[in-house]
This record gives structure tokens, C-alpha cells and sequence, in this order.
């Protein structure tokens, strides 16, 4: 996990406007941060909670309505992602583990707990802070890819840039995103189709257009959702491959809930959740 | 950046979306071609409803008029000098005309103008109208020799002194004929000779006859006015005096022949003149077109003009004199013109003789007050302020003092102009609402889509999109679907308003129904007028329709839960 291995030419993921020293701080290139490090920056936050982390989160209870039915979906989870590893949340069906990753991607709030990234919390900021985290902060990779199908291959890569960068800027930029976008793609194994539709790709094609577009805006964590689920077991492995290659060589932390053991067991630590609540191991 | 993509994106595939559109489109191409066609109109109306009109009348209400109309006219020039372009005195008078088309006489309703043809020329377009070249430069009212502007195929075309001649001709052959035939009734046979005189007439040019008292042909004896010799009786209608002749280069009294009457004895019997057709005229009369030739279709459905009465035909006219109460005072005239303002109204209302001659005809010259008229008419310099103008006159002539109506040729013809406008309005309304109910259909459509696109809204949310930034993409699409549908639909108006005419004559084509019927309306071709003003205010109106109706479904865009939206495959 050596620097020179992070820059080569075909895997460039700094993110275009920014400046190298904060990616180097956090992320995808620079060396992984010592644990005291970031343990003493945590301490000057908040001195009072135990937890270290890239993601944690601290008693999340969400319950669904249907009608006048409470559904409980989560019962006070304590769950933390390490900087830098793979953490998969595995449970069965309706064990709360989708919930989980969407309330930590603030796609939804909670109804009690809280949720921290970097020692801030961030299940009580405004929308539009979230909304700026979760195009900067967090990819996202689902179960069933969720291309825009009016978009090309290159296009459906270039969204988070452009919903970040308003029309004058990405205009101006348009180049270096293009061969940003281009160069994610071949990470990927997909320089090939840059100007297709999402509907002429296969299953495994989509699911590497997808983790194309959650790395283009330089995300800190990635959170996917069953990124396997809708494939058969070669283009799941092969995207776990992936995203394994990504974490060793970037150091992305990555969370990813899955129901099938076999992968769950393939990453650095295993979360179990059932009926709303954590299992210890 | 993604906002612009996707909704140029959306535009490009969603073709439901331009569906709903299209009645937008129409809406705004029905809107251009209706307020043009009206606009049209309603300029063509103004400027024919201006017409023979002077800007401002200034009229009494009554019928005789009233004197002093020069001092009147000074204080007119005093008070609005500035403004006023021409100005001059008529008299208006409600008539009955008479026209002879075959034995027939055919009475019309007519108002008669006297005008003194110099300034009243340049109170108005009248002489614009005129048939004949000639009278268009100098309105006279001698009948002219032939030149009527008409189609070579119209009898208007050789119409003139050569047709009264020929009518003359043909009468008077008739006349010896008759006169044969009742020879023939009383002696049982006919005679050798035609017993009329025949002798040929000196053929002399035509010449003004004597304006005060023309007698007809048949009667060669002086008409003397029944109560002449009754010192007590009233002035007699046309009756004229004598001191108010001396001006005339040739006195109509025989003074060396001395009468028995009253007024023979003082100034000699009236000299007798025959008039003669041949190369006499009465004076002349400017008829409307429509009031002596009918416009009708023929057998081979072509518009053509049915003349009853020509340039060079005698009419008779009744009308009111100015004494208390009226009497029925009548006379011969020759028309020596049409005029054709293009307005049927018009065209069939009004008859124009001289001013001096129908105020010696209805009494309205009194030896010592001077002669009356019932209007005054003023043309208003380029750029005056009608209204103005009309506001300084009315302060002038305060009606408490003055019994007189002052008034702008738009508030004479108020009520049209109001219709017109108002109809004009009411269209606008109607094919507003129109647009609002296509805006409806964008509305469905449009909620449609966001339902169709719930997944992508979702996608773009958990990308980091705000909700307004979703609210904006579809805010974008209804604007620019506003655009498409409003750009197309001003195009295809635009369109279809340049080669309106062409497209009547295809649809009466088709249906063999005249579309545009030329004998109700007296325009050759659709008049249309585009405004780029109201084009602006229709494709702006319909643009805001269109962002008006995506307005909810954008809201609900914006409003979806990101779970919720992904949550579903």
C-alpha cells in the first residue's frame, strides 16, 4: 500500500478541485492514518464517547409505519466502520441492515441515536449539508446499480460532478472530469463502453458503472448495499475483486451489507445484525 | 449542470411530454392567426371607418342647423388653431332617393351631405374614394365625359356624358314611339311621321345648366308658386330672392317680360329653360356604391357589381326643408360619381350634393342672417391629441350654452369600435383558457413522468442532489417544453398568417364554400396586422402556463423520500 502504487496513471482519484493535502488526510491516497492520530483528534471533540472510527454510530432506533403498525427496524445499534477496512453488516431479510446504511448515508434520519462521521455528528444537520456530504463524503453502490437510463455509461459516471459543480464550473473543468470519468472506467474494466446506455450493459457491467460514479467525486467511505446481490457468482467476485483492490491500494473504508455469508466473510470485520440489534459474534 | 442535461435529456426522449405540448402550440398559433385577422380588422375598419369622416363633427341637433357658422369657426381656429389641418361647413340631412331602373322607382334611404367639394376634400379621404380619376385631384360635380375606374367589363366603365346620351337617344325614340302609338289608338292609324320634333340639337359641350331652376323637359311652362300672389304667405321652400342672386353671372328672370304675379311683376318672369338631357346635367350628386349597384354573385359564382343607377342617370331626392314644420322639398340630380370607402356602411349611406344648392333647396339661406349649416368639420393635423382636441372644443361650446354635439369620428362609431375590441377580448380570453387547459395536460403528463422517474429522483437525491435541484430539473423541462411548444406554435401562426389568404382559397377549394365572403365584408382579401407586442404577450403567457403546470409535480419531485424512492425495484 505504497504511495507510488496509488498514483499510477490509470487509478489518478484526486478529486480535480481540490488540492492534494486534504485528500492526503483522509483518504483515498495518502497512507493510512495512525489510530493515535485520530484517536487524539476525537478526544478534542468529544472527549466522553469511547468509539474510534472513520463511521460510527451510537444507539440508532428507527421503526417504519405501516398504517397505524409500528414496524421496529432498528433497536439501539452500535455500529462502527473503521477507517480504511471493510466492514460488512450481514443479516437476514428485514434485520434492519439496509436501514442502517441508509440512515449512516443521511438518506433518512433516525429516531433516536446518533450518527458520526469523523467525530461530527451528522444525523441532526441541515438537508443541505447532507446533501453536500453525500455527494462529496460517501459513494454509494446499489443492489441494482440505479443507472440514470437517459444517461451514457460516461455520463451516468460524470452525475456527482455534476450536481456538485454548477454549469459554469463543469464546463470550465469538463475535460478533466471527462478523462477522470474515463480513467475510472478502465479501473473498472469498462473503457470499452463509454457511450453506451445503461440498457444495452449487462448486470456486472452496471454494478461497475456504479462504483465508477460512487469514486468520481473522491468519496471518504463507500457504502454499498448489496452490491452483489443481482449478479451470479463470477460478476460478484469480480466486483468484489474491485472493491477489495480499492481498499488495499486507496485505503477506502468501505461498508457493505450483504446476506450471504460467503462474502461477508471475505472482509476485514463482520457485523451481524438481527431483529434490529447487533449480535456479538 | 445535471438539471440542464437531464431536462434537455427528458425533452429529447419523453415524447408524451411534446404530446402535451402540441395543444399549447395550437393554442398560441390560434391565438397570433386570431389577433392578427382582428387586428387586421379592426385597422382596416378604422381606417374605413375614418374614411369620408372628418376627425371631429361638431353638429347641432337639430335639423336647420345653425347660423353664424363663420364666426364659429373662427373661434374654433382661436381656440385649437394649432391643431387643426382643414375645417369646413356641411349640412346633413335624412333624404329619400329615388332611382328609375326600368320604369321602376326604387326608393333608398339615404343621409345627403352638402359639401362645398374644395374643403371637404380636405377634411377627409373622401375624394380618395371617388371613381372617377379626376374628381380624386378636384372634386366636381360635373358629370365627367367617361374614365370611371372600373373593370372594362363593368357598364361603370362606359358610364358618363356618352351613356346619359345614349340613354337620352333611346328615351326620347321611346317617348315618339309612345306618342305613334296613342295617334294609333285615336285615329286607328299610324302616323307617316313621328309628330315629336326631331330636330337634330346643336351639339353643344355639356355645360353647367342653370343651377336655380331647371324645368323639366315635358313641361315648357314656368312653375309659379301657388300662393305667389298671397302677401301674408310664407316664405316658399327654394324659394330664393333675388339680392341673393346678384352674384350669379346670368339672372334666371326675364326682366323686359314683365309677369302678372307678385314676383313677375317686380323682377320679370323667370326665364324658361329646356333641359335637354342630351347636354344637360342637374346638378350633381356623388351617390355611395352600394346604395346604386348590388354586389352579388353571378351564375358562375364570380363577386360582381349590378348597377341600378350610373354616372349620367337622373335620381330625384326628397328631404325635410328647415322650416317649422318640414316640408318635402324634392329635385332631380345626375350622378356624376360613386364613392367607395370599402365600408358598406358607408357605401350605402351617404349621397353628397353641393352645400350652396341644398341649402337653397331646404330654405337655410335667410337674406339677412346668412345661410345655415348643421355641421362643422375638422381635420386635425398629424399627431394632435383627438381627445384633447375634442375636451377644448367641448369648453368652448359648453352644451348648457351651445345646442351642439361635438364629438370625434371614434365616438361617432363608439359602439363598433367597442365591439370590435370587445370582441377582440373576448377571443383573447377564450383562447387563453385554452392554453390553461393544455396546461392542465402538461400537469398530468408531467406528474406522469415524476412518477415514471421516481427511481431516478431517488438516485440523484442519495448523489447528493437538494430538492430544489430536483424541483429545478422539472421547473426547467416546463419551461422548456413552454419554449418548444410556444416557439413551434408562434411559427406555425406566423405562418399561417402570411399566407392566410392562400389558405382560404384552398379551403374554398375543398369545401366550395367561400371562406372569406367578399359581398358581406367589401375587403378583396383577409386583412391581417402582426403585432409583435402581443405575439410577446402570448408566447411569455404561454411559457408561464407551461412552468405554471410543472410547478406541482415538481414540487412532488422535490418532496420524494430518497428511501421511499429507491426502495422499489
Amino acid at each position: 500500500m505504497s504511495k507510488t502504487s496509488s498514483t499510477q496513471q490509470d487509478f489518478a482519484l484526486q478529486a480535480p478541485g481540490d488540492s492534494g493535502s486534504k485528500i492526503n488526510q483522509h483518504g483515498l491516497r495518502g497512507p493510512h492514518i495512525p489510530v493515535e492520530k485520530f484517536e487524539s483528534s476525537a478526544d478534542k471533540s468529544d472527549k466522553t464517547n469511547p468509539n474510534v472510527g472513520h463511521l460510527y454510530t451510537k444507539n440508532l432506533v428507527k421503526s417504519y409505519h405501516k398504517g397505524k403498525i409500528e414496524i421496529p427496524v432498528l433497536r439501539g445499534v452500535d455500529f462502527t466502520a473503521d477507517e480504511g477496512r471493510i466492514t460488512s453488516i450481514i443479516g437476514q431479510s428485514g434485520s434492519g441492515k439496509s436501514t442502517l446504511l441508509h440512515l449512516m448515508a443521511t438518506l433518512d434520519a433516525p429516531d433516536s441515536g446518533e450518527i458520526y462521521f469523523e467525530n461530527n455528528r451528522i444525523d441532526n444537520i441541515s438537508s443541505r449539508a447532507r446533501d453536500k456530504m453525500r455527494n462529496r463524503d460517501f459513494g454509494m453502490i446499489f443492489q441494482f446499480y440505479h443507472l440514470l437510463p437517459e444517461f451514457s455509461t460516461l455520463e451516468n459516471v460524470l452525475t456527482p460532478l455534476m450536481i456538485s459543480n454548477g454549469m459554469w464550473k463543469y464546463w470550465s473543468q469538463r475535460k478533466k472530469f471527462r478523462q477522470r470519468a474515463e480513467d475510472l472506467l478502465k479501473l473498472v474494466g469498462l473503457g470499452h463502453r463509454l457511450n453506451h446506455r445503461s440498457k444495452e450493459l449487462s448486470g456486472g457491467e452496471m454494478q461497475r458503472v456504479a462504483i465508477a460514479r460512487a469514486l468520481i467525486a473522491d468519496p471518504k467511505i463507500l457504502l454499498a448495499d448489496e452490491p452483489t446481490g443481482n449478479l451470479d457468482r463470477k460478476n460478484g467476485d469480480e466486483i468484489l475483486d474491485i472493491l477489495r483492490k480499492l481498499n488495499r491500494e486507496n485505503n477506502l473504508t468501505i461498508v457493505m451489507v450483504t446476506h450471504d455469508n460467503s462474502i461477508a466473510e471475505q472482509a476485514d470485520s463482520v457485523v451481524r445484525l438481527c431483529e434490529g440489534k447487533v449480535q456479538t459474534a | 449542470m445535471y438539471k440542464l442535461v437531464l431536462c434537455l435529456r427528458y425533452l429529447r426522449t419523453r415524447y408524451i411530454a411534446l404530446a402535451s405540448i402540441i395543444s399549447v402550440m395550437l393554442g398560441v398559433a390560434t391565438m397570433i392567426v386570431v389577433n392578427s385577422v382582428m387586428s387586421g380588422f379592426s385597422h382596416e375598419m378604422h381606417t374605413r371607418l375614418h374614411g369620408i369622416m372628418s376627425d371631429i363633427v361638431m353638429e347641432s341637433h337639430g335639423m336647420n342647423g345653425f347660423r353664424h357658422w363663420e364666426e364659429h369657426i373662427k373661434n374654433v381656429k382661436e381656440v385649437i388653431g394649432d391643431d387643426i389641418e382643414s375645417i369646413t361647413a356641411t349640412v346633413h340631412v335624412p333624404a329619400m332617393l329615388s332611382i328609375n331602373v326600368r320604369g321602376q322607382w326604387l326608393p333608398r334611404h339615404v343621409t345627403l351631405v352638402g359639401i362645398d367639394p374644395d374643403t371637404y376634400a380636405k377634411v377627409s379621404d373622401f375624394s380618395k374614394y371617388l371613381k372617377h380619376p379626376e374628381n380624386r385631384s378636384a372634386v366636381s360635380f360635373d358629370l365627367k365625359e367617361n374614365g370611371y375606374e372600373a373593370p372594362t367589363e363593368s357598364p361603370l366603365f362606359s358610364a358618363g356624358w356618352n351613356h346619359r346620351r345614349e340613354k337620352a337617344a333611346y328615351e326620347k325614340e321611346l317617348r315618339a314611339q309612345m306618342k305613334r302609338f296613342q295617334v294609333f289608338e285615336e285615329t286607328g292609324r299610324y302616323p307617316n311621321e313621328i309628330i315629336i320634333s326631331n330636330q337634330p340639337t346643336p351639339v353643344a359641350p355639356p355645360q353647367q345648366p342653370n343651377p336655380l331652376r331647371t324645368v323639366n323637359h315635358e313641361e315648357e311652362v314656368p312653375i309659379i308658386p301657388p300662393h305667389a300672389n298671397d302677401a301674408d304667405a310664407p316664405p316658399l321652400p327654394g324659394a330664393v330672392p333675388a339680392e341673393l342672386l346678384i352674384n350669379q353671372e346670368e339672372s334666371p328672370y326675364d326682366v323686359a317680360n314683365k309677369g302678372a304675379d307678385r314676383f313677375s311683376a317686380a323682377r320679370g318672369t323667370l326665364k324658361t329653360k329646356i333641359y335637354d338631357p342630351m347636354h344637360d346635367q342637374a346638378t350633381g350628386i356623388i351617390l355611395g356604391i352600394a346604395i346604386g349597384s348590388v354586389r352579388q354573385r353571378n351564375a358562375e359564382g364570380i363577386v360582381k357589381d349590378y348597377f341600378m343607377v350610373l354616372p349620367g342617370d337622373d335620381v330625384k331626392l326628397s328631404f325635410p326643408t328647415s322650416s317649422s314644420p318640414p316640408q318635402i322639398a324634392s329635385d332631380t340630380f345626375t350622378v356624376v360619381d360613386f364613392y367607395e370607402s370599402k365600408m358598406s356602411e358607408y357605401d350605402g349611406a351617404f349621397a353628397f350634393i353641393p352645400l350652396d344648392r341644398l341649402q337653397q333647396l331646404r330654405g337655410m339661406i335667410d337674406p339677412t342672417e346668412g345661410t345655415a349649416v348643421s355641421t362643422i368639420q375638422i381635420k386635425l393635423k398629424e399627431g394632435a391629441d383627438l381627445q384633447a382636441v375634442v375636451n377644448k372644443m367641448r369648453a368652448t361650446f359648453p352644451p348648457e350654452v351651445f345646442p351642439y354635439r361635438i364629438q370625434s369620428w371614434k365616438d361617432l362609431q363608439g359602439p363598433l369600435l367597442a365591439a370590435v375590441e370587445m370582441e377582440k377580448t373576448i377571443l383573447n380570453i377564450l383562447l387563453f383558457l385554452i392554453i390553461g387547459v393544455a396546461g392542465f395536460g402538461i400537469l398530468a403528463t408531467f406528474y406522469m413522468i415524476v412518477v415514471e422517474k421516481t427511481k431516478d429522483i431517488g438516485i440523484l437525491k442519495s448523489l447528493g442532489a437538494s430538492g430544489s435541484g430536483v424541483m429545478s430539473i422539472f421547473l426547467w423541462y416546463g419551461f422548456s417544453l413552454g419554449i418548444v411548444g410556444s416557439g413551434v406554435g408562434m411559427i406555425m401562426g406566423l405562418l399561417f398568417v402570411v399566407n392566410i389568404n392562400r389558405i382560404a382559397g384552398v379551403i374554398e377549394w375543398i369545401t366550395g364554400k367561400e371562406v372569406f365572403d367578399p359581398t358581406i365584408y367589401y375587403f378583396r382579401e383577409i386583412p391581417t396586422i402582426i403585432s409583435p407586442v402581443s405575439i410577446a404577450w402570448i408566447v411569455a403567457g404561454a411559457m408561464f402556463i407551461a412552468v405554471l403546470a410543472s410547478v406541482l409535480p415538481a414540487l412532488r419531485a422535490a418532496r420524494l423520500h430518497p428511501v421511499e424512492a429507491l426502495r422499489y425495484e
